[in-house]
């Protein structure tokens, strides 16, 4: 027992180490001007999918339900998040603290959409649980794109419409249109620390009885219910801690542009996010952070060859799904794997031979 | 008169649902038979529907040319997508193949692209018969709707006597009971599942040839919210159902269009869903689903 | 461990990629960017605005002197994506940025250029919210209050309509801005709206939109939307046998270059529009002209607003004094004080000029679609 505790320990100070000397060493390249303009730019938005991957890891990978609407819930962060900092320029002026402040009401706001999503959803099972999850992702959005919210830009007095753009003062929140105005306060640092605190959290859950608790429900429902662990309070728990991150990641993400429409939280977002996690590898945490890092940094890669870009996008999401989990791929591999060691070994030998 | 707006909503809502049915036969099938959720489909409702555009507009063949050219095409798309992307995960976890699914889905999207353009094409309505006006001109039905609904109705019936009545109809279902099992009775696995996406397939054809005729923009995304309307219809009507497929597809049409017409256009497609999850919840596979009962 | 270093060693690699971008001065040509979305739902205005750049690029660098090379970035009518498209062109080390194509991209894009100091002359973000407090940032195409009240003046003043229905795109910033300036207009035109009605990119049927506006008893439709869906609304219509009138706006522009479109459907609609590729005027009939033999497919709104946009800037900066040697921030600063002063002669309008805030002042043309050709009212 105590050896395979250290053994998930030290797994878990590679996770830990890895995204550390990541930051420590772009960080440095960042501040010693190594980066390109766009390199730059795209570290904020790695930072925002690899929150969103572990996040998601934790209702997939650790408790097992696929869900489908997870960026409903950056939705709801993204813009409690945004219209907070807006409404708090006035009064708070270091901006580290208000983007803090930010996230943690955006992972307070989605954490609530999370319990009432969550309670209902949870009761059903598999594929149905997965569209129900889709479904509400899609209400969630659809609503948000009725919401008009005016401020009075003397006063700072705030006035609420559904469905109704006529209200008083300039509207920051303007239905479809989305937040206007924000201003970009999300740095690379930050992204950092929520990383790092989704690990925290996630890991630690993981690894906590609760956590136990998840994975034997994951693994077999029923044997887990009749030892008396309850199905509702842990898939609970893991779908609202979920929820909660991914809408501090939703609060990164706004912040890091000056505006943000329900439009880009669709269903492709949700999608996008378990493309991540399934490549990374289910419950898979540290293959998640590498899963987001790579296919963010991708198709911005693949800017070269502009008409074909997507196209190639796709081809290499089919090869490589098939690559990872088709048998027939893994024996071609490992046919050639074992061909090179033999050849290597033969010609090692041989060396040795001639020395001799 | 309102009696008669009524009417006419829900004529569009049956002609709108009956798309959805057809889209929604061909997942339930693939569902039923790989347990896999084919996000791909919705993408070959688009390619076919192109293929018929072509048929009439480039080579100018008639219209029911068109239609059985789009349903060879698809056909063999579908077996060919199923042969080189999904049997090579037949035993690899569900949701590798649903991404592998959703990567064949952006690939058609851009294919068609890098084709026929980014460019909306306008579809020729296949068919073009005069619309039944009833009450001296009030309610009229159009052609399309005629058509797609008795469409929709032959081919439930045609689905129906060839699961329950033929050799491969038999041993589909029981590859979709057991696949292990059905092996072992001498039901050749393999060539049942792609005869299944064949079919699901060509019910793709025709139902991108139905889906432009009635709504004629045709573009690269034409099929992917269709085809997320119709996978939410195959799980409304019970996913694997054949008749669950036909039933929820048409009421998730009704629903929407009665939604939009007298509550909120705004709310139109949160409504959709939002009765789906409360039928969910109320019966947790669907209408007609089965309910499976765990093993211990 | 060894995942580790592999990680670590993966992003390094990525990083090494992503800096290699960033390649010599450029040698002799002036660099434009454009953003776009040139895939997914709105590829259809990206592409067609490009492809009109592409036109006016390859004449001015067939006429010799300064010469232009174009870098068309894909935005997929995404704010994220087209922040990422603008990254990379600034590593291309563009001089000036044509675009974006879309309102909410390129909001997001030039609150980045603001603070870099890159000018942007945008061909169809026709939003406010993308000039509001920005000098960088200037319009080639109606701004969407001009393009709303002109609409609700031109109704009323011609007395077209007492009875009016709006069917808007509520999910598209375009859309929703004319209907909101309409709206505020229309309370002071002689004309009631008696039908106001929604759907969004995803709306494929509209049957319930157009029966509304025929139950209120709407003698014309107003359409601030984009040609695609107003092609389903017109087949819509038609096959209600509701006969009346559609008044459609910029983004209707196009609705005749949609293969297989049958211009039946569209006899009789009425649009205000800055170009039509029907018009006799030599440069437009020569641009067409182009565009046809390059593309195969005839050149709508948006080719024709990037192509004045390359001229705008081809012009403006020799006005300027500006070079291909120039940097981004000086041309920047060059043109910010020049644009107020110019005044250019172009497909899409002449003379247009522009306001210290960006904004473009020229005359749209009321035209109705006769036989599948515009005429002009």
């Amino acid at each position: 027992m105590k050896k395979k505790s250290n053994k998930t320990f030290i797994s878990n100070l590679i996770t830990y180490a890895m995204v550390i000397i990541a930051f420590v060493v772009i960080f440095i390249m960042q501040e010693n001007k190594m980066l390109s303009y766009s390199a730059k730019q795209l570290l904020v938005p790695v930072c925002v999918w690899i929150v969103m991957a572990i996040s998601l890891n934790l209702t997939v990978g650790i408790s097992g339900e696929l869900s489908l609407g997870h960026a409903g819930f950056m939705c709801v962060g993204a813009f409690v998040g945004a219209v907070l900092t807006i409404i708090c320029k006035k009064s708070i002026e270091n901006e580290a603290l208000r983007l803090i402040l930010a996230m943690l009401t955006a992972g307070v706001a989605a954490g609530l959409t999370g319990v009432i999503v969550g309670v209902p959803v949870l009761r059903l099972r598999g594929d149905y649980l997965a569209i129900v999850t889709l479904a509400f992702g899609e209400i969630i959005r659809n609503v948000l794109n009725l919401v008009y919210v005016g401020m009075d830009m003397e006063t700072g007095a705030l006035a609420f419409g559904f469905n109704n753009p006529s209200l008083p003062g300039k509207l920051i929140v303007n239905g479809p249109q989305g937040v206007q105005g924000i201003t970009r306060i999300s740095t690379f640092t930050m992204g950092f620390a929520l990383i790092i605190f989704a690990l925290i959290v996630v890991l630690n859950m993981t690894n906590s009885r609760a956590g136990r608790a998840m994975m034997a429900l994951r693994d077999n429902r029923i044997a887990a219910e009749s030892v008396g662990i309850s199905a509702t309070k842990y898939k609970l728990m893991a779908f609202v801690t979920s929820a909660a991150l991914a809408g501090m990641a939703g609060a990164l993400y706004a912040m890091n542009y000056s505006t943000v429409t329900g439009a880009k939280f669709k269903f492709d977002t949700s999608i996008l996010v378990l493309v991540f996690v399934v490549l990374g590898g289910i419950g898979n945490i540290r293959g998640s952070i590498i899963a987001a890092t790579v296919l963010t940094i991708l198709p911005e890669m693949l800017r070269e060859f502009s008409d074909y870009r997507m196209l190639i996008y796709a081809i290499v999401l089919i090869v490589v799904m098939l690559a990872t989990n088709s048998p027939a791929f893994k024996q071609f591999f490992d046919v050639v794997k074992e061909k090179m060691i033999g050849l290597f070994a033969k010609k090692n030998g041989e060396g040795d031979a001639a020395n001799e | 008169m309102i009696r008669v707006s009524f009417l006419s909503n829900l004529i569009n809502g049956i002609s709108l649902g009956s798309v959805y049915a057809i889209i929604a036969l061909g997942y339930t099938m693939v569902y039923g038979i790989a347990k896999m959720l084919n996000f791909a489909h919705g993408d070959v409702i688009m390619i076919g529907a192109y293929i018929s555009f072509c048929v009439t507009q480039y080579l100018g063949l008639p219209a029911w040319v068109s239609v059985l050219a789009s349903m060879l095409v698809c056909t063999l798309l579908g077996m060919t997508i199923e042969r080189l992307a999904y049997k090579p995960l037949r035993s690899a976890p569900s949701l590798a193949v649903l991404i592998t699914a959703i990567g064949m889905s952006y690939f058609l999207q851009n294919i068609a692209q890098l084709i026929w353009s980014a460019n909306p094409k306008s579809f020729t309505s296949v068919v073009a018969f005069e619309p039944l006006r009833l009450f001296g001109g009030k309610l009229i039905i159009t052609d399309e709707a005629i058509v797609t609904v008795l469409v929709c109705v032959v081919i439930m019936i045609c689905l129906t006597l060839f699961t329950e009545k033929t050799k491969m109809g038999k041993a589909m279902r029981a590859v979709s009971e057991d696949k292990g099992a059905a092996q072992l009775m001498g039901i050749n696995v393999n060539m049942t599942i792609s005869v299944t996406f064949a079919i699901g397939s060509a019910l793709a054809a025709i139902a991108g040839v139905l889906l432009c005729s009635s709504y004629p923009a045709l573009m690269p995304t034409t099929g992917s919210m269709p085809g997320i309307k119709a996978f939410t219809a195959a799980v409304f009507g019970g996913i694997g159902s054949i008749p669950g497929a036909m039933l929820g597809g048409i009421l998730l049409g009704i629903i929407e269009i009665l939604g939009k017409s007298y509550i909120s256009t705004e709310l139109g497609d949160a409504i959709v869903f939002a009765i789906l999850i409360i039928l969910l919840l109320v019966k947790p596979t669907g209408l007609l689903g089965k309910k499976v009962n765990e093993k211990v | 461990m060894k995942k580790m270093t592999k990680f670590v060693s993966i992003v390094l690699a990525m990083m090494l990629v992503l800096s290699m971008g960033s390649v010599a001065a450029a040698e002799g040509a002036l660099k434009i960017g454009f953003i776009g979305p040139l895939t997914g739902a709105a590829a259809v205005y990206g592409t067609s605005a490009m492809q009109g750049g592409q036109i006016a690029v390859d004449e001015i660098n067939a006429l010799g002197g300064l010469q232009i090379e174009f870098l068309p970035q894909d935005d997929e009518h995404a704010p994220d994506k087209s922040v990422s498209a603008y990254g990379y062109l600034m590593d291309q080390q563009v001089q000036v940025i044509v675009g974006c194509v879309t309102s909410t991209p390129c909001v997001a894009v030039a609150d980045y250029a603001n603070g870099d100091r890159m000018f942007m002359l945008t061909p169809s973000a026709s939003s406010t919210a993308v000039t509001e407090g920005r000098d960088n940032v200037y319009q080639v195409c109606f701004s969407d209050p001009a393009q709303g009240a002109a609409s609700a003046q031109y109704i009323g003043m011609n007395g077209l309509a007492t009875k009016v229905a709006v069917i808007y795109n509520n999910a598209d910033a375009y859309s929703t801005g004319i209907y909101q300036t309409f709206m505020a207009e229309a309370a002071n035109q002689p004309f009631e709206v008696v039908s106001e009605t929604t759907f969004t990119d995803d709306t494929t049927d509209f049957s319930v939109q157009v029966a509304a506006a025929k139950d209120a008893g709407a003698e014309l439709i107003f359409l601030p939307i984009y040609y695609t869906p107003a092609s389903m609304i017109l087949k819509q219509a038609a096959s209600m046998e509701y006969d009346c009138q559609f008044f459609g706006v910029d983004g209707m522009d196009g609705i005749l270059t949609m293969e297989g479109f049958d211009p039946a459907l569209a006899e009789g609609v009425m649009l205000l529009t800055p170009f039509s590729a029907d018009s006799e005027d030599e440069r437009t009939a020569k641009f067409v002209a182009e565009y046809q033999a390059k593309y195969n497919e005839t050149p709508t709104q948006f080719s024709a607003d990037t192509y004045d946009c390359i001229y705008i800037l081809y012009e403006a900066m020799q006005a300027a004094g500006l070079t291909a040697d120039s940097s981004f921030d000086e041309v920047c600063e060059a043109l910010i004080a020049f644009m107020p002063t110019y005044s250019y002669n172009g497909i899409t309008g002449s003379p247009m000029t522009w306001n210290e805030k960006g904004e473009v002042s020229k005359t749209p043309m009321a035209v109705v679609i006769e036989n599948g050709v515009y005429v002009g009212k």
